[in-house]
């Protein structure tokens, strides 16, 4: 007994011996910063004058009484129901298409990951440019085909689509994730299955994929986390319009707290959101039986 | 039989080849449209329909865009911070990834949601908390704070690293605990080797968000002789919007050690391993 005790006492110490460097990390780093814009979610703070306790009220503000956060949270939904799993098949796609063994594989690789590293200034005017109504890119391949485009970030309906286009262009990130997740996938259950007959297809549904499930359960839990805190791409393309139709969570959020100078509004939004994303990422490591770890969990 | 495999082969290689070059199309544009912008003179910089091949080709760009700030210094200190925070995501890291994959200490499923919760709230309410505790550190105006953090891990990296440590099959530390092994020799001798291609994934994401950061630096650095390769190149920006020539031109040289770095290290994607010496 005593035995078991000193080496379950063991096991704890060399754990936190691996861990305790960022388990530092967080306390000096994370911790201070979320423990304050906790105290200010319920206070009324402007940065100028110190913040003063006001309790739930800027809670109770943002659910019953204001329209806007309603709306960014909508879009925000929107955003993320559709761009994640539009985003993780494309990646992975694409993936699969760069792990061939064909000559010059290293070009292409590195022209698909363009795109994510190329500077922000750049990508905002080549985005607006290709969603130009008139000259873009988009519309001219639409009316090659007789089809009349839409006037994309102009038009309320077909902003959204839009600002989602543009995010299927950066899958570079989740590509190079999938990409060496391929590559832990030994040869040997390939060439049994090829031995069975199996075609392309069938290989990559039977064996590729509930192979390389952590990968893919790691791209989804992070590609929730990320797009619902989606801000650049629609602060430098729309500014949240037209008539609020891209307004997202954060962008509103960053509006509040820096423009209107509602710094404890602003905190009490990110709380909001903090819990939003908690609880789906609790319910998906919940419900991640699909997900298949070689050496059990 | 030999003759069918060689013709679904060539099938599915002219395939490949299509998809890929369509693709690449798509892909490379606004990296082509980068290059050919840094080589317009001004005046060409916003025609539409837009002009893709420059004419008159204008090298000198280049020159005049690297001589107006001091770029070698910029380059200087950001790759010092670079390499720095990519020696610090490796070792902080790969530790945590394997105590949260493999060792089950007391406390760690709440640890690791700690960790991910990290991620969770938008830095736009985390950064001027982070900037007091950085100025009372005495840390602003330093590189300190842009690398020193990389040290103390990084949830995105941990948890990358954590689901690929889980992907390996335990059967290797049963046997090595067996031989006496420690958690650290069986870390260090079965599990990183082992994942190489995922050390070199955590190396490449750890340059980028280094190279590219532009928030950080911003908010941290004030005198000139610290600035990094991104707060260069908003020195063109802030200058009346005149200069997207030189922008461009400036921006394509910093982006190319970003290109060289993944073209090195993606020759390791290579499909399938062979794990020799495995159940197979």
């Amino acid at each position: 007994m005593k035995l078991l005790k000193s080496k379950k006492l063991r096991i704890n110490l060399i754990g936190y011996g691996f861990v305790l460097l960022s388990v530092l990390g967080i306390f000096f780093f994370n911790l201070g910063p979320m423990i304050s814009s906790f105290y200010l979610a319920f206070c009324n703070y402007d940065i100028i004058t110190p913040p003063k306790f006001i309790g739930l009220t800027n809670f109770y503000s943002i659910l019953f009484n204001d329209k806007i956060f309603w709306r960014a949270f909508v879009n925000t939904v929107y955003y993320v129901g559709v761009s994640v799993p539009l985003r993780l098949f494309l990646a992975f796609l694409i993936a699969i298409l760069l792990n061939q063994k064909i000559r010059g594989m290293g070009i292409y690789r590195t022209i698909f990951y363009l795109p994510t590293v190329t500077s922000g200034v750049a990508m905002a005017l080549i985005w607006t440019w290709v969603l130009n109504p008139s000259f873009g890119i988009i519309n001219m391949v639409l009316n090659f085909f007789g089809i009349q485009g839409p006037a994309w970030l102009g038009d309320p309906k077909w902003a959204m689509p839009g600002i989602i286009l543009v995010a299927l262009w950066q899958v570079g990130t989740q590509v190079v994730i999938f990409l060496s997740g391929l590559q832990n996938v030994p040869i040997q259950f390939y060439e049994a299955a090829e031995i069975d007959g199996a075609g392309g297809f069938k290989k990559h549904l039977f064996i590729t994929i509930p192979l390389i499930s952590p990968i893919f359960f790691f791209n989804l839990v992070i590609g929730i986390i990320q797009s619902f805190q989606v801000f650049d791409k629609v602060y430098i393309m729309t500014a949240g319009g037209p008539a609020n139709a891209t307004i997202v969570y954060v962008m509103y959020l960053y509006e509040k707290a820096f423009t209107w100078l509602q710094m404890g509004y602003g905190s009490a939004l990110a709380w909001i959101l903090f819990f939003i994303i908690m609880m789906l990422t609790l319910l998906q490591f919940r419900f991640s039986k699909w997900v298949y770890y070689e050496g059990g969990r | 039989m030999g003759r069918n495999i060689s013709f679904r082969d060539t099938y599915r290689i002219t395939l490949a080849y299509i998809l890929l070059t369509l693709g690449a199309i798509v892909f490379g544009l606004p990296f082509f449209w980068m290059l050919s912008t840094s080589l317009k003179p001004i005046e060409d910089v916003f025609l539409i329909p837009i002009k893709w091949i420059p004419n008159p080709i204008k090298w000198n760009n280049y020159v005049e865009a690297l001589t107006a700030v001091p770029f070698g210094r910029y380059f200087i200190n950001s790759t010092k911070i670079t390499l720095l925070s990519i020696i610090g995501h490796l070792i902080s890291c790969t530790l945590a990834a394997y105590g949260f994959a493999r060792i089950p200490f007391k406390g760690r499923d709440i640890l690791f949601f700690l960790l991910l919760g990290t991620m969770m709230l938008p830095s736009q309410v985390t950064i001027i908390p982070l900037f007091i505790i950085f100025k009372q550190l005495g840390w602003v105006n330093t590189h300190l704070p842009l690398y020193i953090p990389s040290f103390f891990g990084g949830a995105f990296y941990i948890f990358l690293l954590r689901q690929y440590f889980m992907t390996l099959p335990t059967e290797l530390e049963e046997a090595a605990i067996i031989d006496g092994c420690g958690y650290m020799r069986i870390f260090w001798d079965i599990y990183l080797p082992l994942s190489k291609n995922a050390l070199i994934t955590v190396v490449i994401f750890s340059f980028m968000g280094s190279w590219n950061d532009f928030f950080r630096p911003l908010i941290f650095i004030n005198s000139p002789d610290k600035f990094t390769v991104p707060l260069g190149l908003a020195g063109f920006r802030s200058e009346m919007g005149n200069y997207w020539h030189y922008l461009m031109a400036a921006s394509v040289v910093a982006v190319i050690p970003c290109i060289l770095l993944y073209f090195f290290f993606q020759r390791y994607f290579i499909e399938g391993i062979a794990l020799t010496g495995l159940k197979s």
